[in-house]
């Protein structure tokens, strides 16, 4: 893989004013399109099917643009306005591209009280990206805040990807995590 | 490198007491225990799927009827008596044959609370067959899991279990010749902590914004895709197949009248000890917080512990007797909620903690009813300048003059959960606020916990 998409997480909020960004791909792959359609058979309403096909969409765009949002609401059968409300709506519909690591540190309060200010520091340091800016130069690192993540007895947590990584008591251990990344070793939590 | 980890550590299952009659692990048996959720172990290991073979030999409603003898309550954060939910569905008509469907609410996300995910990590097969039971008793065609967007890595593990309780059939078609269909199904939230409440988590489902509904109509009349639903919480309905194992009547003698049975709370913050405890209701919070926690992590006193999820409004020291109940807990003003109790040591700024909530609940606000769109941004914004040295004197009064105009003027409770915290904290630690003000710093003298977006210029 050339290019690797970007994993699928969380979302990158939109500065006022700014307008959603497009991919050069907007066409959802057939198998995309047809996964898309057998989960909405399962359901009652195909309408159901949203936040799967969104889910869908985002991991083959790497983000969801204005034209892969009308390519979902295509394959579902649904208006382009309910879906766009619906990816809006929700944090963890990326509206724009996030680094191949998005690391999102938890800084509700039993994670504050556990030190999660100075994990977040240390993470923006070391990783160059700042939440909410999109990915570090690399590529590599996004960063971002995120509420809880439901790991509050052993904070401060941060989820990468799919995992969710906690007891962050020392830099050692970031680095560590980091290294993992550039490494490679990630098959375990998901890319 | 291991992915996941969830606490507690092992020591505190070993812990002296617990498991035994007295303390009995119904919920979190084999928690931590890498293979504890294959089916297999489930079986060997718990008795697994007795109490489903058991339930569907019984009548639909003779199964609701042990539970309500059990007088389980909602471990979700409301409390309400699940049998008499369950007990609400309506009934087929000669008119009308309904569609029923259960919904598992998986989507923990209120600060402080944990439980869930470790059934879901470690026992789904409980859920599962709590899930099976309780679809028998309200003879559901379709129950749904609904978990929350983060836990996708849950889902996985989630989908694996539901294969292989479908491969021993105990889902799909003609569940051990009962002749009775029924199959459940996972789904995906994405990141919005309103989907807990359960009409909103219903419009997920549907694939809509996870906006409440105006109520009624109840969702036992019109839930998931118009249709009769029950939402029940993860833990709620994994405390089913024990029930139904062991009889209701032998549930209720755990915990005190009213508030039967065991629960799972989670210890986060100050506390030497933290994780998850599964305890009968009623023990003391101070025997909670100390003789299982270990008691402060840093040294320095316990000034103050939201016994309930961060909705909940926070004790003082004074109150930390408190028999961790439904009906006490709210007595001495607060809730039992979720049962995640959140530390806080004399360290601790409480102008800061209560920003860092509030601002939390400014972040979710659906956006549906001005009140509390408009009323948590401003409470976040008063205590904002309070906290970074530019409060006024009359600041103090005009955030106490909000919650009286959000509480309970509002579609769903998140309003209400807002200003829990904010009446609470200024109510008990007032001086500390005022001290804010006055000298524009803290008088708790600590460096600021607040981080990122909240933290001082
Ligand atoms: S109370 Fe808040 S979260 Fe609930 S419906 Fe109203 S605006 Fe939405
Ligand atoms: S507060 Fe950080 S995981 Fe709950």
């Amino acid at each position: 893989m050339n290019h690797p998409l970007p994993p699928e997480t969380s979302d990158v909020p939109l500065a006022p004013g700014e307008r959603l960004p497009r991919t050069q791909r907007e066409k959802l792959s057939p198998e995309a399109i047809a996964k898309i359609q057998s989960i909405a058979a399962q359901f009652p309403d195909r309408m159901a099917g949203t936040l799967p096909a969104l889910y869908i969409a985002q991991k083959e765009f790497g983000f969801l643009s204005l034209g892969a949002m009308k390519e979902v609401a295509a394959a579902l059968g649904v208006p382009e306005g309910h879906v766009f409300g619906v990816a809006t709506f929700y944090t963890m519909f990326r509206k724009k591209p996030v680094g191949r690591y998005h690391f999102e540190v938890c800084t509700n309060l039993c994670c504050a009280l556990n030190g999660a200010a100075d994990l977040l520091a240390k993470v923006i340091e070391k990783t160059g990206a700042r939440p909410g800016e999109g990915p570090s130069p690399d590529g590599l690192w996004s960063v971002d805040e995120v509420e809880c993540l439901a790991s509050c007895g052993s904070g401060p947590c941060i989820q990468i990807n799919h995992g969710v990584f906690d007891e962050f008591v020392d830099e050692a251990k970031l680095e560590a995590l980091m290294d993992a990344c550039r490494r490679g070793e990630t098959a375990a939590w998901g890319e | 490198m291991a992915a996941i980890r969830t606490k507690p550590d092992p020591q505190i299952y070993t812990f002296e007491g617990f498991g035994s009659s007295r303390y009995p692990n119904l919920m979190l048996r084999g928690a931590g225990e890498l293979d504890n959720w294959r089916l297999q172990v489930y079986t060997r290991k718990w008795e697994g799927y007795e109490a489903c073979r058991k339930a569907l030999k019984m009548e639909p409603a003779a199964v609701t009827a042990e539970v309500k003898a059990s007088d389980l309550r909602g471990r979700g954060g409301a409390g309400f008596r699940t049998g008499m939910k369950w007990g609400f569905m309506p009934k087929d008509t000669p008119e009308r044959k309904v569609t029923r469907y259960l919904v598992c609410n998986g989507d923990e996300g209120e600060p402080g609370t944990f439980k869930d995910r470790a059934i879901l990590e470690y026992n789904p097969h409980q859920l599962i067959e709590g899930m099976i039971i309780a679809g028998w008793a309200m003879q559901c065609r379709t129950g749904f899991i609904y978990l929350r967007g983060e836990f996708s890595w849950l889902i996985d593990k989630l989908e694996a279990a539901l294969q292989e309780a479908r491969d021993a059939g105990y889902l799909g078609k003609d569940i051990l010749g009962t002749g009775w269909d029924y199959d459940i199904l996972t789904y995906r939230g994405a990141g919005a902590y309103i989907c807990g409440e359960e009409t909103a988590l219903l419009n997920s489902l549907e694939g809509r914004r996870g906006e409440p509904r105006v109520k009624p109509p109840f969702p036992a009349s019109v839930g998931a895709f118009g249709q009769p639903t029950t939402v029940n919480n993860v833990e709620t309905l994994a405390a089913v197949a024990p029930i139904l194992r062991m009889g209701g009547a032998a549930y209720a003698e755990l915990g005190t009248p009213g508030n039967t049975g065991t629960r799972i709370y989670g210890l986060s913050g100050h506390v030497k000890r933290p994780g998850l405890y599964e305890l009968p209701l009623g023990l003391p919070m101070d025997f909670i917080l100390n003789d299982l926690g270990g008691g402060s992590s840093t040294g320095r006193k316990i000034k103050a512990v939201i016994p309930g999820g961060s909705s909940a409004p926070v004790f003082d020291a004074k109150d930390f007797d408190c028999p961790m109940d439904f009906d006490t807990v709210k007595a001495r003003g607060s809730m039992a909620g979720s049962g995640g109790m959140i530390v806080m040591d004399e360290s601790t700024c409480m102008v800061q903690a209560l920003l860092r909530l509030t601002h939390f609940y400014a972040h979710e606000s659906c956006g549906q009813c001005t009140p509390c769109r408009e009323g948590c941004n401003w409470m976040e914004m008063i205590l904002h300048r309070i906290e970074h040295g530019q409060g006024r004197p009359a600041d103090l009064d005009l955030l106490a003059s909000l919650p009286p105009r959000i509480n309970m003027r509002t579609l769903c409770p998140l309003g209400d959960a807002a200003c829990g915290p904010v009446e609470s904290f200024l109510q008990k630690f007032r001086p500390e606020f005022e001290y804010h003000i006055e000298h524009k710093s803290c008088m708790a003298g600590a460096k600021s916990i607040l981080p990122g977006v909240l933290a001082p210029a």
